[in-house]
């Protein structure tokens, strides 16, 4: 195939390449943030998703314990109160990374970890008490769709935990480069994000479960 | 409507059976219903194509006339090679379209109203009852009025109209005469209602249209539309039938099974059809015996609500036996 | 250690699968032996497999697609041949067990493994070419997608002989396709093949509106950007906002199966209709993701050969766009049969017919494209004439069906069948053939043979209607679809003639390869050494053919809607500019090829419950991705003086094929007509 042609010729600039970095990017950290803002509508969509499925099943206890029966809210409101400081951490560290603090940065991230992962912890700890006593999610429709939505956001806060620890190396080795700076900024959107999300999962699922 | 209308509709209608001729020359069952719906659904479908024809029919036309009349070696033609844009055409094919839309709207809105499968038919005559059953893989009739019930077979009088119950005790399936009109879907838990009505007597196909596995494709049964006498006496045949439908032979005939001949239940539990959707409505039954499983009915929230009519006649029976038991 | 899996997993005792098992080991052998040969393997992998070039991996989804193509229509084919045989309960050949497999297979094959690679590819190889971009706005990423896309086709390749595919209709409905009623790896397979190719899918979406948003060249506003790129824009729109409800769908019949949940199950409150909701708020926006592209390029093609400007660009754009809003609220049209209200019912049957309005205005002004145009019959003309009126056909039975009162009587008949074919064969197809042979010297420097693409196009016309207008009838007959055999022997003279269709279209189908061959061979002859073998209006027409792996040198400025076929009125086009910068250019990655292959690790797993080995397939694909975000090596620069070398001796190429021949494609003079 004469495409040959097109490939030989990029082949040989493989080798042709500069360093990068110091160059000119073009416009390159307003594309991945408005890509990152696409990514967060479309995992908006995902939760649309599981919010409107648990609506649906919300009811359909099949004899099964209800909401209002299950749930604890202190316990779920210190969950949320955890969630909502580790926000305002980022907060911090993202003021940090602005201001060019590498330690502080490093510091208000590992304070975010800890709060995040103290939420994951407890949120471990209540799906193991559920399905300890015979509430899992195999018991009922509106359990399978509790524990899907509320797992699916507890994944995806897992998922934030890792990105975390990633960019805090990266931070540490790479230093505040635009790199780094562009995806802390991400990394920030996406965990305000599932602060957002939770306050939609305590609102629609625990505080009307348990009215 | 003014009889201008109804003229054009007519015309309409001898448009779109034009159409459905060129089509083929030979008998179309959907297309020679006996009984009210479908005749109503048949005409439904000559007046929406004849409607349609209007524009399609030029759009083919113009499409093959402006590729030969605008061909590159016909220098004849003229040539407008900046031309792209007109409002007045734009107007035109804008709005042409959308008026045919608006008065298929209207169409639309009217017959889905009119031949809802939900709403009972105006009649007369007093209705048959039939309570329908999709299983693996074959269909069970329930008669409560007589107290028998069938598989693969089903009949009933010509001009009385039969309200049909149906749900299934597994996968989905979708309950269907071609000849007669409408189909609805039988799913578990759910009560789906369907009304008919025959005007001729004849022994019409009828089958499942949603695809439920394996077994599928001999989930047909016959349904015989005859005369009062004729029905009488096949419920008589259905009666002197020594079996009976309670929770053992169900269970026995829910098993999964395959091109199953006719057979007929002289006598049937009662409630049996209630006991079947009830048990798929959310409890802890896995595998219980459908007459012995009362359950706590707590689903409310169903997502499409099976609907309406008369007197709330889905949700109640959703509801009522079990919770009587409660 | 292997989960569920067994040697018995194998099905020896079908001769059919095993057939084509040794079919595939041998092709699989004489091709492994024949790049090993010749010493392809690092080409392969260095400027293929590894490439970010949007162009190469266009073209590497569309062969994908085409290989695809023939197991989807082999599906086909054994389909039609099982029907044409199965009359009066006879058994045919195909026992159900197999059938029902066949046509989950076919259905699941040709929308996600062949019409979306198509679309995807096509967009891949136009869309930065048309807005003068020099690649997509993240090319790691479109790699990523592709070779996520293809560790979904490899798993459903691999169902093929290791274990079954769903047996349940390409949509999965449950609870059939719950663990009770299949208790096989079937839905697996089909449930993880989707996942990992929707979520390319999805990035992807995502990848092409960036693009489209963000890098269009200097004065290139929205409405000024070819109408292939808007109906890209919007289907990317519609892929971002429909495919996330896929995956959440998929994702919950997944956890039905895996961890024991009543989501769909017939206990417990479980709730099927809610699946059946679901799937098709992602589903009928699907449809329009793929037929947009192609309306796209059909009014490419059609201002190219009537040379004429497009006739209502602005209304175009406009009935785009509401297309896509409206393919969001017509969900409900796909099951009127579940009882839900007469209102409800004629809500979403009104819904529907809207589209027709800007999908029919969008064929008036095609067809006013042609009015007082030069109509050229290339290749991709004639597909482009083809659709228009095998479309108006399948509109017409499209809103037929969108009155409820009449899809209580062709709901899921075979009339259903022969409408979507309608217009997914009738629009889909043909624009994804009308836009290969339109483009296809863009990517690779020569055209392709007008003859045999003629013959596939009338093949495929011909084989089309032979096999499609028997079930139309068929389905007035009362005819269901996934009917294994049937009692009525009056179908089966339809069938034959289907079956008959469907072997025409193979007939096109293996044109359109030989196609392929005689122009490869014939490549010299074929050769384009303009860059314009069309006399094209966009952009992408300006810069050599094949592009150059940078597309543009210099970033063309855009003052007008078709700026290259005015810079070719004003005699401008091929100026060449003072001075060449230095071009950034990503550099080639192979962290696609190892997140995919890692993917299909996962997959596979995950299928067999071999919980180890998914970890590993977990943990590997997440690895990769960590490690790419540590590499900073990520791109490298051009140097002017390269990029000025190729420049000139393009020119160079161009001044003496101009001076050789009279102008390539005649470009009439500006003169005012009325």
């Amino acid at each position: 195939m004469s495409s040959t042609a097109l490939s030989a010729s990029h082949g040989a600039f493989d080798d042709v390449a500069h360093g990068g970095g110091e160059h000119h990017h073009h416009d390159d950290g307003s594309k991945t943030l408005l890509g990152f803002w696409i990514y967060l509508m479309s995992d908006c969509l995902i939760f649309s998703g599981l919010f409107a499925t648990f609506a649906v099943l919300a009811n359909a206890t099949a004899g099964g314990p209800s909401g209002k029966e299950l749930f604890e809210l202190p316990y779920v409101l210190g969950e949320t109160m955890l969630l909502l400081v580790s926000s305002v951490t980022f907060g911090m560290a993202m003021l940090n990374m602005h201001a060019g603090r590498k330690g502080q940065l490093l510091a208000w991230l590992a304070v975010t970890f800890v709060f995040g992962a103290g939420f994951i912890g407890m949120e471990v700890h209540e799906f193991a008490k559920l399905i300890q006593e015979g509430a899992g999610p195999d018991r009922s429709a509106f359990l399978s769709s509790y524990f899907t939505l509320v797992g699916t956001h507890g994944l995806h806060v897992t998922c934030g935990l890792i990105w975390l620890v990633v960019m805090m190396d990266m931070v540490r080795r790479h230093g505040l480069n635009d790199a780094t700076r562009r995806r802390l900024s991400c990394l920030s959107l996406f965990w305000h994000f599932l602060d957002i999300v939770w306050i939609c999962v305590f609102t629609f699922v625990y505080l009307r479960g348990a009215i | 409507m003014s009889v201008n209308k109804q003229a054009l509709i007519s015309r309409l209608r001898y448009a779109g059976v034009g159409v459905a001729v060129l089509l083929s020359g030979c008998n179309m069952e959907v297309l020679a219903p006996k009984g009210d719906i479908g005749a109503d659904e048949k005409s439904l479908i000559l007046i929406a194509l004849g409607l349609m024809a209007i524009v399609a029919i030029p759009v083919i036309a113009m499409t093959l006339w402006f590729a030969w009349r605008y061909r590159s070696g016909n220098k004849k033609a003229t040539y407008a090679p900046n031309w792209s844009h007109s409002t007045g055409v734009e107007v035109v094919v804008w709005t042409v379209p959308a008026i045919i839309v608006a008065i298929l709207a209207v169409i639309t809105w009217r017959s889905s109203h009119a031949l809802d499968p939900y709403k009972p038919l105006a009649s007369e005559a007093r209705p048959v009852t039939v309570q329908v059953v999709s299983l693996d893989w074959k269909w069970l009739f329930v008669y409560p009025e007589y107290g028998v019930a069938s598989v693969n077979e089903l009949a009933f009088p010509v001009d009385r109209p039969v309200n049909f119950q149906i749900t299934s005790d597994s996968v989905m399936n979708a309950f269907f005469i071609p000849q007669l009109g409408s189909q609805i879907y039988a799913m578990a838990g759910m009560e789906t209602k369907l009304h008919l009505i025959a005007r001729e007597p004849g022994s019409y196909e009828g089958l499942s249209t949603n695809f439920s596995g394996e077994g599928f494709s001999d989930m047909h049964f016959k349904a015989i539309a005859t005369s009062e006498d004729g029905f009488k006496d096949w419920i008589a045949k259905a009666k002197a039938a020594q079996v009976t439908l309670d929770g053992d032979s169900y269970k026995a005939l829910a098993q999964p099974s395959q091109k199953v001949p006719v057979s007929y239940y002289g006598a049937v539990t009662p409630g049996l059809f209630a006991s079947v959707v009830n048990k798929h409505m959310g409890d802890m039954s896995h595998g219980e015996m459908p007459m012995d499983s009362h359950h706590d009915m707590s689903q409310a929230g169903m997502p499409m609500d099976m609907h309406h009519h008369e007197d709330g006649d889905a949700v109640s029976s959703n509801t009522t036996p079990t919770q009587a038991e409660k | 250690m292997f989960g569920k899996l067994t040697l018995d997993a194998i099905p020896y005792h079908e001769p059919i699968v095993m057939g084509t098992l040794a079919a595939v080991i041998l092709g699989g052998l004489a091709l492994f032996a024949v790049v090993t040969k010749y010493r392809l393997w690092g080409y392969l992998w260095k400027e293929w497999f590894t490439s970010v070039d949007h162009k190469k991996i266009g073209v590497m989804y569309i062969i994908v697609a085409l290989v695809m193509l023939l197991r989807g229509f082999s599906d086909a084919i054994m389909m039609r041949l099982q029907q044409a045989m199965a009359a009066s309960d006879a058994a045919g050949y195909l026992p159900p067990h197999h059938f029902d497999q066949v046509f989950t297979a076919h259905g699941v094959i040709m929308i996600f493994f062949v019409a979306m690679p198509f679309i995807t590819g096509l967009m891949n190889l136009v869309v930065p070419l048309q807005i003068g971009a020099r690649d997509v706005a993240y090319p790691f990423l479109n790699s990523l997608s592709f070779w996520l896309f293809v560790s979904g086709v490899v798993l459903v390749m691999v169902s093929l002989f290791v274990g079954d595919f769903a047996a349940t209709g390409w949509l999965a409905y449950p609870p059939l396709s719950g663990l009770q009623y299949s208790p096989t790896v079937g839905v697996d397979y089909y449930i993880w093949s989707l996942q990992l190719s929707g979520l390319g899918t999805t990035l992807s979406g995502i990848n092409f509106i960036v693009t489209i948003m963000k890098m269009r060249t200097p004065g290139m506003t929205l409405m000024k950007m070819p109408v292939f790129t808007w109906t890209s824009l919007v289907t990317n729109i519609l892929i971002v906002a429909a495919f996330p409800v896929l995956t959440v769908t998929l994702a919950l019949l997944t956890a039905d199966r895996y961890l024991g949940t009543h989501f769909f199950t017939n206990e417990l409150g479980g709730n099927a209709m809610m699946y059946v909701n679901l799937i098709w708020i992602w589903g009928h926006p699907e449809v329009y993701i793929l037929i947009l592209p192609c309306f796209g390029a059909y009014s490419e093609i059609v201002a190219t050969f009537a040379k004429k400007p497009l006739f209502g660009y602005k209304s175009m754009v406009y009935a785009t766009s509401c297309i896509g809003v409206l393919s969001f609220v017509v969900w409900l049209h796909h099951f009127f049969t579940m009882g839900s209200g007469a209102s409800v019912n004629a809500f979403f049957g009104i819904t529907t017919m809207i589209i027709s309005v800007p999908t029919g205005a969008k064929l008036f002004n095609w067809l006013f494209t042609m009015y007082r145009g030069r109509v050229q019959f290339t290749v991709p003309m004639l597909w482009t004439v083809g659709f228009m009126v095998t479309f108006v056909i399948g509109g017409v039975t499209g809103v037929l069906m969108a009155v409820p009162g009449a899809d209580f009587v062709l709901h899921n008949s075979v009339f259903l069948i022969a409408h979507f074919h309608n217009v997914i064969i009738g629009g889909v197809v043909f624009g994804v053939f009308a836009a290969i042979n339109y483009w296809f010297p863009k990517a690779f420097g020569f055209r392709l043979n007008e003859f045999w693409g003629k013959a596939s196009f009338w093949c495929w016309l011909v084989g089309f209607y032979l096999a499609f207008m028997p079930l139309y009838v068929l389905g007035l007959k009362g005819m269901t679809r996934r009917m294994n055999h049937y009692a009525n022997p009056d179908w089966q003279p339809y069938l034959i003639v289907a079956a008959l269709g469907a072997a025409v279209i193979a007939v096109g189908i293996f044109c359109t390869l030989v196609q392929f061959y005689v122009s490869v061979r014939d490549r010299k002859k074929l050769t384009d050494p303009s860059g314009d073998p069309w006399g094209g209006r966009t952009l992408e027409w300006s810069i050599s053919s094949p592009a150059p792996f940078y597309n543009f040198a210099t970033l063309p400025q855009v003052r007008e809607l078709d700026q290259f076929w005015e810079d070719k009125q004003n005699g401008v086009a091929y100026v060449q500019p003072a001075k060449y910068e230095d071009i950034h250019m990503p550099r080639n990655t192979g962290v696609g090829v190892v997140m995919g292959a890692f993917g299909t690790v996962l997959g596979f797993a995950l299928v067999w419950h071999i919980w180890w080995l998914a970890a590993v397939g977990l943990l590997g694909m997440i690895g990769a991705f960590i490690a790419r975000a540590y590499d900073t090596d990520v791109d490298y620069w051009v140097p002017a003086a390269e990029v000025e070398r190729i420049e000139r001796s393009r020119h160079a190429r161009l001044q003496q094929f101009q001076t050789t021949q009279v102008a390539p494609v005649a470009a009439p003079s500006r003169q005012k007509v009325a």
